[in-house]
């Protein structure tokens, strides 16, 4: 036992697999640990907030300011706030003064205003320019210049004898806090999704309760698939013929659709994750089961079973010793297959509906359902279904490099 | 030869047809085999004339398509498991190919230990249980401390089939079956193997049923040849007779076959 782990560890496929494997379990162990809100709570008031960090507005004017004097401090923050359709604009008169087009460089915050206030004049007009058009140059003239004043950002309260505004604090240009003085900030790696909710929290329950589904389905497709499979591989004759005749049936009807049907039935309030996983293990068993029973079919003719025979074993016992082990290799690979599979089909039940009802826990099936009804790949918001892909993806590799690392130890002729 | 020995295992008008319909293959036709006790019989023919389909129809691991098998002149019945069980204490074999007739999961102890179980040894002490093993290696000549907790794979094709013989030391059958036991083997061990077969069958006074391609190997070691071509015996008798006086045309061109080193080859004919 100690020398086959041993082995196992040595593979560097099984190793790299283990480590991608582990540091996901780690992490859906982990961080609900330490940050235990339930992954379901509404946090935010609109939707697809970006990733980034999340400093309390309120708190920052209580935390105590520092004067910093840093270099393009200015240009940054006029730059942040000169968006694309004022530059356009910008673009737009300057073109109509008679500079050429190809000397603006609208991208370049400086040199942009700089053109702007040497040449802008309100009275200016071009032809075909409106009076409403005259007006908005102006209006946005203002904006500009109201940009590069210095003057600093005045808080005010109300008041309650008077009814008036009362100055209480003023904000420099310059002034600054520092974050941890800040007492609430919120970090949101992954943003939030459709509905206002921390994406990285709903992924990691959700990878849980996915993983979770995965290992059942797997678990009870591939229990059912072996146990008919070496069954009806060894024992042949009329048991052979009525295991494949419930197989070939099962093979015939399309599972997604089986699937379909019976999570359907069920209804919604009675489909748990845990049921869901039942009914996909129920519903993938077939190839499990055709493929054990070949690989059992040339296994039973072979010298080593035949010696098993005549050393007196029992039909359960030479099952057990002299064909699983050959099998197991085999086994291991289509649980592997199984789980991922099961995680694939959870998330094909899921965008139809008829996965796990949505109010306990989230998949990710329903994760990318919520994402692609509420369209977050047209509007650009990958944090909502990129990470939840990449974790999907990563643990079916993980668990492929694991298997091929475990096939070189669990087949002694395959070792080095 | 006044003294009537004892029939121990017969065979009448067994055949065996494998597939359905168009495939049918005839693998053994019509054979009547009779083996009497202490008797060492070859049963030669080239490769797929039905040699080892027979040797298996004969050790109940396949059942025939007709005839009827005797064993002890009654019927043979092998229906249940544990008919099946008190059958094979009676009658054994050696594979051809030594690599996979073990288990790779299981370790020499266990392959051994096993034959010990049949032979109703499960409850004896652990030293009685190891001295046997002990004795049934030293026999083959191959050391029990130096296959302890070893898998078969890690062994020589030789020391296999001398395992193999060691094992069938432990379990004392009345008939052994041995398919091509050396064919696959080196010439250097083959001798061995042979001569340690033949020590083994003057120490427990078994019938051996030998199935081989090799004429060479059957006069060497058997009373009595059968010839096999096509799934039928085409010529039996004593060793001498058939290999000395052949008479049937397939019987000619197996000897003929057999490499002579006397003479210098004949590569006109090749």
């Amino acid at each position: 036992m100690k020398h086959t782990l041993q082995q196992i560890f040595r593979s560097p496929n099984f190793v790299v697999g283990f480590s991608i494997f582990a540091v996901i379990i780690l992490t859906v162990l982990i961080y609900p640990m330490l940050i235990p809100d339930p992954p379901l709570k509404i946090i935010a008031q609109g939707t697809f907030f970006e990733p980034g960090i999340y400093v309390n507005t309120y708190d920052t004017f209580s935390a105590p300011a520092y004067t910093l004097k840093l270099e393009g401090a200015d240009s940054k923050r006029i730059a942040s706030k000169l968006n694309d359709e004022d530059r356009l604009a910008m673009q737009k008169w300057l073109v109509g003064f008679g500079i050429p087009e190809n000397e603006i460089d609208i991208q370049n915050t400086e040199a942009l205003l700089d053109l702007w206030n040497t040449n802008f004049d309100p009275s200016k007009r071009f032809q075909g320019m409106t009076n409403a058009d005259r007006n908005y140059y102006i209006r946005l003239n203002n904006s500009v210049q109201g940009l590069l004043s210095t003057a600093p950002a005045i808080i005010a309260a109300t008041d309650e004898t008077t009814g008036g505004l009362v100055e209480t604090d003023r904000v420099q240009q310059s002034d600054y806090i520092n974050v941890s003085q800040v007492s609430n900030v919120r970090i949101l790696p992954l943003g939030t999704d459709n509905f206002g909710r921390d994406v990285l929290t709903e992924l990691v329950a959700a990878t849980r309760v996915s993983l979770m589904i995965g290992f059942v389905a797997g678990f009870v497709a591939t229990l059912i698939g072996l146990v008919l499979g070496l069954v009806s591989g060894y024992v042949g004759g009329w048991v052979d013929d009525g295991i494949m005749f419930i197989t070939n049936i099962f093979t015939v009807i399309p599972s997604f659709v089986l699937l379909i049907l019976i999570s359907f039935s069920i209804g919604q309030d009675k489909r748990g994750a845990f049921t869901i996983a039942t009914v996909i293990g129920f519903t993938s068993w077939v190839w499990t089961a055709r493929a054990v029973r070949s690989q059992v079919i040339s296994l039973r003719n072979r010298d080593h079973v035949n010696l098993s025979k005549l050393s007196g074993h029992s039909i359960f016992y030479i099952i057990v010793n002299d064909i699983l082990p050959y099998i197991a290799s085999y086994v291991v690979m289509a649980f592997i297959l199984q789980i991922s599979s099961g995680i694939l089909a959870e998330a094909g039940l899921s965008i139809l509906g008829l996965g796990p009802r949505t109010t306990e826990v989230p998949t990710l099936g329903l994760m990318m359902n919520w994402a692609m009804i509420y369209q977050a790949h047209i509007l650009g918001k990958w944090w909502a279904y990129f990470p939840v892909i990449i974790t999907i993806a990563l643990i079916a590799f993980s668990m492929n490099l694991m298997n091929t690392g475990m096939d070189q130890v669990f087949n002694p002729a395959l070792r080095d | 030869m006044t003294r009537e020995k004892k029939l121990y295992l017969s065979a009448k008008g067994v055949t065996k047809i494998f597939g359905l319909g168009r495939q049918k293959t005839l693998a053994v036709d019509n054979v009547d085999i009779d083996l009497y006790e202490g008797e060492v019989v070859s049963i030669v023919g080239e490769s797929g004339s039905g040699k080892t389909t027979l040797s298996k129809i004969l050790l109940g691991l396949i059942s025939q398509t007709e005839g009827e098998i005797f064993f002890q002149g009654v019927k043979r019945d092998i229906n249940s498991h544990a008919k099946k069980r008190e059958y094979w204490k009676n009658i054994q074999a050696i594979f051809q190919d030594p690599f996979s007739s073990y288990n790779i999961f299981n370790k020499i102890d266990t392959v051994l230990l096993d034959c010990i179980n049949m032979r109703g040894g499960r409850y004896f002490p652990r030293e009685k249980k190891i001295e046997m093993m002990t004795e049934a290696c030293s026999f083959v000549n191959l050391k029990f401390e130096e296959l302890t907790n070893k898998y078969p794979f890690e062994l020589s094709g030789g020391q296999m089939q001398r395992l193999m013989i060691a094992r069938i030391f432990l379990l004392q059958p009345k008939i052994l079956l041995a398919d091509e036991p050396t064919s696959m083997i080196d010439a250097c061990s083959r001798a061995t193997i042979l001569d340690e077969l033949m020590h083994l069958r003057k120490e427990i006074g078994m019938t051996i049923i030998f199935i081989t391609h090799d004429i060479g190997l059957a006069y060497y070691v058997s009373d009595k040849v059968y010839i096999m071509e096509k799934g039928r015996f085409v010529e039996s008798g004593s060793a001498d007779e058939v290999i000395l006086t052949p008479r049937h045309d397939y019987t000619k061109r197996l000897l003929s076959d057999v490499p002579k080193i006397h003479e210098e080859w004949d590569l006109s004919t090749v």
